[in-house]
């Protein structure tokens, strides 16, 4: 017997689509039969309370959640989100219900061993409900008791070979794509540089001293896996500079059909023959591409690496040799002044350990960002109030075309006077002397 | 306490009404030195248990340790 009465969420049980409502009351059977014979530490009964607070705030439209707090590990300042229900009479198993967030393994691969152990810890030590994985990337873990937090961190830290990840106004926990570890897309070694980043920016992530949430994601390719150009403030996005490599016979065997197109994905449904005109040709944003009946060619020239030519024929096209990555930056979500995607900083930089390059560039905008940015001012809108043009004489890069996109939709690139053989100045009798009034 | 760790406590005690403050308001404190400076102070000061670190889960900010409300219902702070 449910403790608490949820026909608005038992509502939510009934779509197509597995609910997390179901999850929690699963959790809560779990842990009023227990048969683990876990110790736990925080209240038995805390996915049920968490039901019923929702339902509650389901019939009167109003959130039960206080949110902040001083809650976290000593010497951390971000890793524990503090949460406090205001009804904490009717629903004492979630009085106090912080999430934990912990730094995922790159590319998240994980082994059962670890996973058995987080699960297992965190039946003891918190509510059992887990999120695999927050939008930052994170496992989050959700809802815990402040004596928890420090148990929690040292078994974590000690035993299991993994930390807190970022909260708050600090470098928020590096993600990356599975890059080479799986995919010949890759351009670079999106999981090196991501444990290496972590790695070097520990005390960014832990100690925060930046005007707000700061977020690197590494894409090995424009498919963009982790969407590192549309998430991150610093998105380091694989691409390459020479040509597509085209492998003429297998083009052909795609055309008469002995290769299935998109690795046979969409094929559900009959499509038809495949038509390389209609399908790759003409889908081609930049229309750099065209077929003669036999031969297909690329002007590599107009390519942006949108990849999707290489998508729907990857036994004929691939990335090509010469690999590195572009820089984006700015991106973020809606919250103050609308979303935004990335700005292309750097068009192309080669990517190889030990990163010092991309580091720099990286420590030259925090600097400015630390010391220039509003308070609560993601760094996408420090660069729209401050021009990028001065975001380029932070970094100490000069204007190129690739960063405008057309003119007058962006022109936020000016010379300045020093900039301008001769200056603004010019000699007016000079001048009249070769244009009369 | 340090001449500079003793400075952040004259500002905290000095203001009234709020008791956090975020990173970039302890800049004006030190007019001759960095941020990256200026958080080497405070991260020696949270260490020492002076200051404690208050977060909202997307922000966070600074202040006296005990100073202050636990926290905030949706748009009062
Ligand atoms: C029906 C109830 C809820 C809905 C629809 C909801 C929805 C969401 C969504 C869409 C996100 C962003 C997703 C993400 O970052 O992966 C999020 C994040 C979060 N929610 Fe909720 N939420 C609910 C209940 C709660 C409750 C009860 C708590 C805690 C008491 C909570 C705490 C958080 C936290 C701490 C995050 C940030 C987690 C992270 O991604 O790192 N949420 N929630
Ligand atoms: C290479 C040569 C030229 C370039 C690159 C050029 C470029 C431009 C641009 C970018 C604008 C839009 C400015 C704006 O509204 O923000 C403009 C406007 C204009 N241009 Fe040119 N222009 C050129 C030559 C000329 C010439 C030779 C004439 C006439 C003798 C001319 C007459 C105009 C006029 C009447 C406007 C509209 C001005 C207004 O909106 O008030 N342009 N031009
Ligand atoms: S972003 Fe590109 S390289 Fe990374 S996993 Fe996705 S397709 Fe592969
Ligand atoms: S990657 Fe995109 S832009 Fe480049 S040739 Fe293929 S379809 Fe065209």
């Amino acid at each position: 017997m449910a403790k608490h009465a949820t026909p608005k969420l038992d509502q939510l049980e009934s779509g197509p689509w597995p609910s997390f409502v179901s999850d929690i009351k699963q959790e809560a059977a779990y842990r009023a039969a227990n048969p683990n014979k876990v110790e736990f530490q925080i209240p038995v009964d805390c996915p049920d309370d968490l039901l019923g607070v929702l339902e509650l705030s389901y019939n009167e439209r109003e959130t039960h959640w206080k949110h902040g707090g001083i809650v976290g590990v000593f010497g951390y300042g971000g890793g524990v989100i503090g949460r406090y229900c205001d009804q904490p009479e009717k629903f004492p198993g979630v009085a106090h219900f912080h999430t934990v967030r912990v730094n995922q393994p790159a590319g998240k691969y994980y082994t059962t061993k670890f996973l058995r152990e987080l699960c297992d810890l965190w039946d003891m030590r918190g509510s059992g409900l887990t999120n695999m994985h927050g939008s930052t990337g994170d496992i989050v873990l959700l809802g815990t008791q402040t004596p928890q937090l420090e148990e929690l961190f040292f078994e974590l830290t000690h035993k299991m070979g993994t930390d807190l990840g970022g909260s708050g106004s600090n470098l928020r926990t590096p993600a990356a794509c599975l890059g080479q570890s799986r995919c010949e897309y890759a351009c670079y070694d999106t999981q090196d540089m991501c444990y290496q980043l972590t790695m070097d920016y520990q005390d960014e992530l832990h100690r925060p001293a930046f005007p707000y949430k700061f977020k690197f994601k590494f894409d090995g390719c424009p498919n963009g896996c982790v969407a590192a150009m549309a998430r991150s403030d610093f998105a380091v996005v694989g691409t390459w500079k020479d040509d597509i490599r085209i492998d003429h016979a297998a083009v052909s065997a795609y055309v008469g059909g002995e290769f299935a197109p998109n690795a046979g994905a969409h094929s559900g449904r009959d499509w038809g023959k495949f038509d390389i005109q209609a399908e790759i040709v003409d889908r081609c944003p930049t229309q750099c591409m065209s077929w003669n009946g036999s031969k297909l060619s690329i002007n590599n020239k107009e390519c942006t690496r949108c990849m999707h030519c290489i998508n729907a024929m990857p036994r004929a096209l691939g990335i090509g040799n010469e690999r590195g990555a572009s820089i984006l930056v700015g991106a973020k979500a809606p919250v103050l002044d609308g979303a935004q995607m990335g700005s292309l900083l750097v068009p192309f930089v080669e990517v190889s350990q030990p990163y010092d390059e991309i580091k720099e560039i990286i420590e030259k905008i925090w600097d400015w960002w630390m010391e220039d940015g509003k308070n609560r001012e993601r760094l996408g809108e420090t660069i729209r109030r401050l021009s990028f043009q001065r975001l380029l004489e932070v970094v100490g890069l000069e204007a190129q075309a690739v960063h405008v996109k057309e003119p007058r939709h962006n022109p936020y690139i000016f010379f300045n006077e020093d900039e301008v053989p001769g200056g603004w100045e010019r000699d007016l009798e000079a001048y009249r002397s070769r244009h009369q009034r | 306490m340090t001449e500079e760790q003793q400075k952040i406590v004259d500002f905290l005690k000095g203001k009234t009404g709020k008791t956090k403050f975020y990173f970039n308001d302890f800049l004006e404190v030190f007019p001759d030195k960095g941020p990256r400076d200026v958080k080497k102070v405070l991260t020696s000061m949270v260490n020492a248990e002076i200051l404690e670190f208050w977060s909202s889960g997307s922000t966070t900010m600074y202040g006296l340790k005990g100073a202050g409300k636990q926290t905030h219902a949706e748009g009062e702070d």
